[in-house]
């Protein structure tokens, strides 16, 4: 009796939606088994290829570190490659300054299709059926979109990167303006206004738009495939349209295997120079000794609370943790505010709008532009990388935007993190660049960013400019290792449903295992060295991944026809 | 005793419910109530349906089909977790309310070392539920 119901093909509800009909079962190449007291159910073949792989590039990685750092970093230790040559550049540098016409059209291309997804009739088609509701409210959504997608990045990047476009002794200038300092660091006051108008522009627009466009197109993609047409939630299902069943077989094996690759190198990789930021921060603040014993308990640290969070899963875990994080951001971002002084970081905040309006299109496009350094160096640098993320964070934002339309969904993923970001830009940048313009000499940020490049220091050196320092250098110190921590279990989640093959009822132990292996793995590289050159190769894959991504965006029209046609 | 009887089932699973489907059966009968047969689904396509609705479905066939065999009154109540892995104690507690059941017969496998880690959902429910639970050992 049960086996016929639960083996019968049912039809799908009518007219809410457009389900793909394919032979192919979720979980038909799954592998049940139980290992001792472990349940597994585990897809086969991406999960042993995805662990053995990685096990396989981590011991080259430890076991020949010049020969991993000269392929992807080009550090190269005898010298005698020419300058601009592949084994000088690395793979990383090689990718970002041959290919950097294709990384700013691409992103270009994105942008300009979510737009026109937002104001075409398309947008009305709604994820999950006519009928759908929201899985989850805005302030819940919206906490885990960025926790996911950048959070650890603004601490990182939100007093570094303007501050560096605003003084760069290193001829990185954003379209070649204007410096504010003489050679001797003295500073140039007619200078100031136009470098600090094309700081916060040149910074926005790699924290803007692009980027979420890039994480939407991806995001849309799985969410509209899966929710909709009723496949199964892993990468691989976006390219249904392209390759039809094929996806089935080896073509989504090797597709699966590589977005679990990026995803899990990219987290440990970053853990790993996560812990090295934390720790400079609290060597900074508190003086602790700045070395690996004190690393690999942080990732130790970071690595038991995101296993925690999984443990409680998506609602009472992660959404939590991401909930808490963005209150505690939010509060140090209005710290910040008030006191560097509201007014003029407001008036900063809308000044960088409008300059971010103004030089959008021509920082965005590649051509006659001899600010190179800007270009590939920073430019190209970040299109890789969010395209290198964008298997991952596009994935944990497709599952959690159910019952939004289109419409709705492309608005929430682009315009408003954009206008969140360039916030965030504005507060910290300007807050920074107003201690650096004050009183140049005695500006730590300036010591720190300028004098010397010491980027892990740069936000901690802005707040030593503000009242309170210790108190707020602490939560940022703690900001930092939470944002780590969403990261982490939200990249777990994301492993152990592509590694199950789109299944997300997979048993507790498998997510236990990513999770852990992902902080094994940052421990391992971190002691044995090879951090760096493994997180070149992540953003060595951002080329491969734009391709796909082109043909996402074609694929996701198909769809949206489709849906329209049967609606 | 009771009024209504709540038997949660794994629809991906129902070879390993025997018992604990036929002990919910028996009960019903003897105390002539109805059983509500719930499934947990995520909104997600699993390997059983495209979406909750036909998810929704299948659950209800199957209850069907379970009152033909018994010869008892079914009923089917689709519970909706966004992370079954873990949220499947919460979602079947919700649903002891929504369905307004006073007795819960559940499968559970037998115990072992990792059940003092992750209880087992039987042990679970059995442990925080305000209506009586027979956990079904299979």
């Amino acid at each position: 009796m049960a086996d016929e119901t639960t083996n019968q093909g049912i039809p799908a509800p009518e007219g809410a939606s457009h389900i793909i009909e394919t032979d192919y079962e979720i979980g038909q190449d799954n592998f049940e088994t139980q290992v001792g007291p472990f349940g597994l159910d585990i897809h086969n073949p991406v999960f042993l290829i995805s662990a053995l792989s990685i096990m396989a590039f981590v011991a080259y990685a430890l076991f020949a570190p010049g020969s991993a750092d000269a392929v992807f970093n080009g550090i190269d230790p005898s010298d005698t490659c020419e300058a601009g040559a592949f084994c000088d550049l690395g793979m990383r540098a090689y990718l970002t300054s041959n290919f950097d016409w294709f990384f700013l059209w691409s992103a270009n291309i994105f942008v300009v299709f979510c737009l026109f997804l937002i104001v075409s009739p398309f947008g009305s088609v709604r994820l999950g059926g006519k009928d759908a509701k929201p899985d989850y409210g805005y302030p819940g959504w919206f906490a885990m979109l960025f926790a996911a997608g950048m959070g650890i990045g603004l601490m990182f990047f939100g007093v570094l990167e303007p501050v560096y476009y605003f003084g760069t002794p290193w001829g990185d200038e954003p379209l070649g303006v204007v410096r504010p300092f003489t050679e001797d660091g003295a500073l140039i006051p007619e200078n100031v206004a136009a470098a600090r108008r094309m700081a916060l522009a040149a910074t926005s627009y790699h924290w803007a738009l692009h980027p979420w466009a890039i994480y939407a197109v991806v995001a849309l993609a799985l969410a509209l495939f899966s929710f909709n047409k009723g496949l199964p939630l892993t990468i691989r299902s976006a390219f249904y349209p392209i390759f039809g069943e094929r996806v089935w077989g080896w073509t989504g094996h090797i597709i699966d295997t590589l977005a679990v690759f990026a995803t899990l190198f990219g987290l440990a990789t970053s853990l790993g120079f996560g812990a090295q930021q934390a720790n400079a921060g609290l060597e900074y603040v508190y003086g602790l000794p700045n070395n690996v014993t004190v690393q690999v308990i942080l990732i130790i640290a970071i690595t038991l609370v995101a296993l925690g969070s999984v443990l409680r899963g998506l609602d009472g875990g992660v959404k939590v943790l991401s909930e808490i994080n963005m209150g505690m951001a939010l509060l140090l971002l209005l710290f910040v505010l008030f006191a560097a002084g509201a007014a003029t970081i407001m008036t900063g905040f809308g000044k960088g709008i409008v300059a971010y309006f103004q030089e959008v299109i021509p920082l965005s496009i590649p051509h006659g532009r001899e600010d190179t350094g800007y270009m590939q160096g920073w430019t190209a640098f970040y299109w890789a990388w969010w395209i290198s993320w964008s298997p991952f964070v596009g994935m944990f934002i497709a599952r959690v935007s159910r019952g939004r339309t289109v419409r709705e969904f492309v608005t929430c993923v682009l315009i408003i993190p954009s206008l969140v970001c360039v916030l965030w830009m504005a507060v910290f940048g300007g807050a920074a660049i107003e201690q650096v313009i004050a009183d140049p000499a005695a500006s730590a940020v300036k010591a720190q960013v300028i004098d010397s490049y010491n980027p892990p220091l740069s936000l901690f050196a802005m707040l030593e400019g503000l009242p309170f320092a210790a108190i707020t250098s602490t939560i940022g110190i703690i900001l930092v290792i939470v944002f780590f921590v969403t990261s982490s279990d939200s990249g777990s989640l994301v492993i152990d449903t592509i590694t199950a093959g789109g299944k997300v009822d997979a048993p507790v132990p498998q997510r236990v295992f990513w999770c852990t292996f992902e902080g094994l793995v940052a421990i391992a590289l971190l002691i044995g060295g090879g951090l760096g050159a493994l997180q070149a190769m992540v953003i060595s894959t951002g080329l491969p991944f734009t391709v796909i991504l082109l043909l996402i965006c074609w694929a996701i029209l198909k769809g949206l026809i489709q849906e329209r046609r049967n609606s | 005793m009771f009024k209504r009887i709540m038997a949660p089932v794994d629809l991906a699973h129902v070879e390993r419910l025997g018992p604990a489907l036929d002990c919910a059966a028996d009960l019903a009968k003897h105390y002539g109530v109805p059983v509500v047969y719930v499934g947990v689904t995520s909104s997600l396509p699993s390997q059983l349906a495209h979406n909750p609705e036909e998810f929704g479905q299948k659950l209800a066939a199957f209850a069907e089909a379970e009152a033909a065999r018994h010869g008892v009154e079914t009923s089917a109540h689709t519970a909706i977790a966004h992370d079954p892995t873990t949220e499947v104690d919460d979602a079947l507690m919700r649903a002891i309310d929504e369905t307004g059941a006073d007795l819960v017969v559940m499968a559970s496998h037998v115990p072992n070392v990792m059940d003092y880690i992750w209880p087992s959902n039987g042990g679970k429910l059995a442990e925080h539920a305000k209506c009586s639970v027979m956990v079904v050992r299979s």
